[in-house]
């Protein structure tokens, strides 16, 4: 059977086609102003195949329940199923995509049995990683791999401010005094990652630990977490799509 | 509404534009979360009616009120004793504070992180927005939280009616003397403000029509035990955030016509669920009308709420007074001594709120608890920690969620209810 999972999140719509539990395609677009028209053009051309069956997830998925008659379930649960479908074992999943963070906890058959998420503001999420990556002239990519914490590490500089708006201008800041933009960067992750820390610290981890979402692409990031963490991170070949991926196996079911 | 109120409203005060607007947001939105409910049943009928007319026929009633002489003392709190409002020939008003209005007015006396409730109550004053604080004589405050403590300070600059009762923040010997002699205090302003003296008689009758007021929201709790549950619980929150400004006798017969049908509802198996489907105790801070927010995301993601352990629910209603007093001071010692039963976050310690938790848990058999804190209210956000652990040693699944009455983080709410009742569905298959 062919199935579909859809993931439609803040900044991205993320849509994986699967056959008989194993993938065929996968497609990525900017969410943008009209979510459910790139919707419908996905489902309607990726690998011109229909599904018979989609389920849909994440912060739009109403838009396809209300309109399209489309199960959803949300992108805790999906993440939870794709993650497991890569990882067998994993019992925690660090979940960063572009307005959210979410921790979540699984009991041993992939269950989710407990979860964490940020509060209502974009601090600490792949948004925030995207403002201040353009403060400071690097290219999300360019942005991901340009750590570099100062060689005195008691000289290494922190960003304190968890709110997006005060972040950056701590960072304008810095640009000012003069601070190599490495470095700031560095700081910006370091922050995200304390940040992110203190909602696993409010889980048990158990088990292996998967980097999910689009900000498990950012190697800056996975390893600030991992040494927090004192763990390796498990970060699939696209982390980005393990929310889709979840949901098409779902709607296999 | 039955009539045109224009004139009444002008002659209060209001800002006659913006309260147009009000209305209309708040009959929409009444429209799209109460309205368009299923199952409901019929006694929901007089409440539907009562918020219809929230703003005119109940502003109709409290205006002719005082035309007969009547005192009307607005309140924020369960702490205000409404027995000795009604033993002065009083009418005790709770005081509008469950929407987001006049937020930018309030933001001129207030820090930006104030909690919702404050910056509502404030806001509605100053946008001239609430009926009932312009119609009140008294206006009656007390020291709960912090914020609310020093807000009444700028509240009664503003208003220039505000008494602030002084309740202690532990339950000690010295605690309790100090509330009993707050009581008192009270008790002599309302007799200078109205000239009513305070009787025995008249506060047996007091008395015993505030508890049937408290036994027939009781009896209405103890009904959403049955499941499927006989009424949602958006139904529930709203007959209980009515009971703050309604007539208290006709809100208690009415309350109880609705649990007469409640319970045949029960007994023939009808709910508004279905049997077996997803259970919800809410914890934490007050709902104020029109808050509907929370409620209104649980139970349009498929689960039933069937109990609020906030003042608005329980805690307003789960002691009764001890009637059995024979003169004015044993009455006021008993009042004090119920409303110290009362199990606020503002106090330390505050145990008896987690022996709560937990007796409701079990009574409504709930499968889990989500805990409700308006954002910078702390003593909610605080006790969410200790909340969190007495459901675990109870294996019951537990939600944090703070949040304002805002609509922009919607969004995320409906996520995390959405998760958290996939993990209770989930427990149930297992």
């Amino acid at each position: 059977m062919i199935s579909a999972g859809i993931d439609i999140g803040s900044r991205y719509i993320k849509y994986v086609l699967a056959e008989d539990g194993n993938i065929i395609a996968t497609e990525k677009k900017e969410t943008g102003h009209d979510p459910l028209g790139t919707c419908h053009s996905i489902i309607a051309h990726s690998a011109r195949k229909r599904p018979e069956r989609i389920v849909a997830t994440g912060y739009g998925r109403y838009l396809l329940e209300v309109h399209g008659d489309i199960h959803t379930i949300t992108e805790i649960k999906a993440v939870a199923k794709g993650a497991r479908e890569v990882f067998s074992s994993c019992r925690t999943i660090i979940d960063i995509g572009g307005q959210d963070t979410k921790v979540i906890a699984l009991d041993g058959k992939g269950i989710v049995s407990g979860f964490e998420m940020n509060d209502r503001c974009a601090a600490g999420t792949g948004r925030f990683l995207e403002i201040m990556a353009r403060t400071l002239g690097f290219s999300i990519d360019e942005f991901g791999r340009s750590c570099s914490v100062h060689k005195d590490v008691t000289k290494a500089i922190k960003i304190n401010s968890m709110c997006t708006v005060f972040a950056e201008s701590e960072v304008v800041g810095l640009i000012a005094k003069g601070v190599p933009r490495d470095e700031i960067a560095a700081a910006i992750h370091e922050s995200i990652a304390s940040r992110v820390i203190s909602l696993v610290k409010r889980i048990r981890i158990n088990g292996g630990v998967v980097f999910a979402g689009g900000c498990a692409m950012n190697h800056c990031l996975a390893k600030c977490l991992s040494e927090r963490l004192q763990k390796p991170l498990q970060i699939s070949d696209r982390p980005d799509m393990l929310a889709a991926l979840g949901a098409a196996i779902y709607a296999a079911s | 509404m039955s009539k045109d109120y224009t004139q009444m409203w002008g002659s209060i005060g209001l800002n006659l534009k913006a309260h147009e607007g009000l209305l209309s947001v708040l009959g929409d939105a009444y429209k799209g979360i109460y309205l368009s409910q299923k199952n409901r049943p019929g006694g929901m009928d007089y409440f539907d009616f009562v918020i219809s007319e929230v703003h005119g026929l109940r502003i109709e009633e409290i205006v002719e009120a005082k035309e007969s002489g009547k005192k009307v003392v607005g309140t924020f709190c369960v702490y205000v004793p409404e027995e000795l409002v009604l033993a002065v020939n009083g009418v005790c008003i709770g005081l509008c504070a469950g929407a987001e209005v006049g937020s930018d007015e309030a933001e001129r006396y207030v820090p930006r992180n104030t909690c919702a409730l404050i910056k509502a109550f404030l806001g509605f004053k100053l946008a001239g927005l609430c009926p009932y604080v312009e119609l009140t004589d008294l206006i009656v405050g007390e020291t709960t939280c912090d914020g609310k403590k020093k807000a009444y300070e700028i509240f009664d600059e503003i208003t220039r009616k505000v008494y602030v009762m002084e309740l202690p923040s532990m339950k000690g010997e010295d605690g309790r003397k100090m509330w009993r002699n707050e009581i008192r205090r009270f008790a002599d302003k309302l007799e200078a403000l109205t000239g009513n003296k305070i009787t025995l008689e008249k506060l047996r009758e007091s008395s015993k029509l505030v508890n049937a007021k408290r036994k027939a929201l009781q009896r209405l709790s103890a009904l959403r035990a049955a499941d499927p549950a006989p009424i949602s619980g958006l139904d529930a929150l709203l007959i209980n955030q009515v009971s703050f400004y309604d007539d208290p006798v006709r809100f208690t017969a009415k309350t109880n016509e609705l649990c007469d049908e409640l319970e045949a509802r029960v007994k023939s198996g009808t709910g508004v669920a279905p049997k077996g489907g997803p259970r919800v105790l809410i914890s934490g801070s007050p709902m104020a009308i029109p808050n509907w927010k929370l409620h209104a995301i649980i139970e349009g993601s498929g689960a039933t709420v069937v109990g609020e352990e906030s003042c608005v629910g329980e805690r307003n209603f789960r002691t009764l007074l001890d009637e059995g007093f024979s003169s004015v001071e044993q009455a006021f010692d008993n009042i004090s001594t119920r409303s110290l039963t009362v199990d606020c976050a503002c106090f330390t310690p505050n145990s008896e709120r987690l022996d709560n938790i937990k007796e409701m848990v079990t009574r409504l058999n709930a499968g889990g608890v989500i805990h409700y804190a308006l954002q910078f209210c702390t003593p909610y956000m605080m006790e969410a920690y200790k909340a969190k652990k007495i459901s675990d040693t109870m294996g019951v699944p537990f939600l944090r969620i703070e949040t304002d009455y805002s609509m922009e983080d919607m969004g995320q709410l409906k996520t995390r209810v959405g998760a958290f009742l996939e993990m209770l569905q989930a427990r149930a298959r297992a």
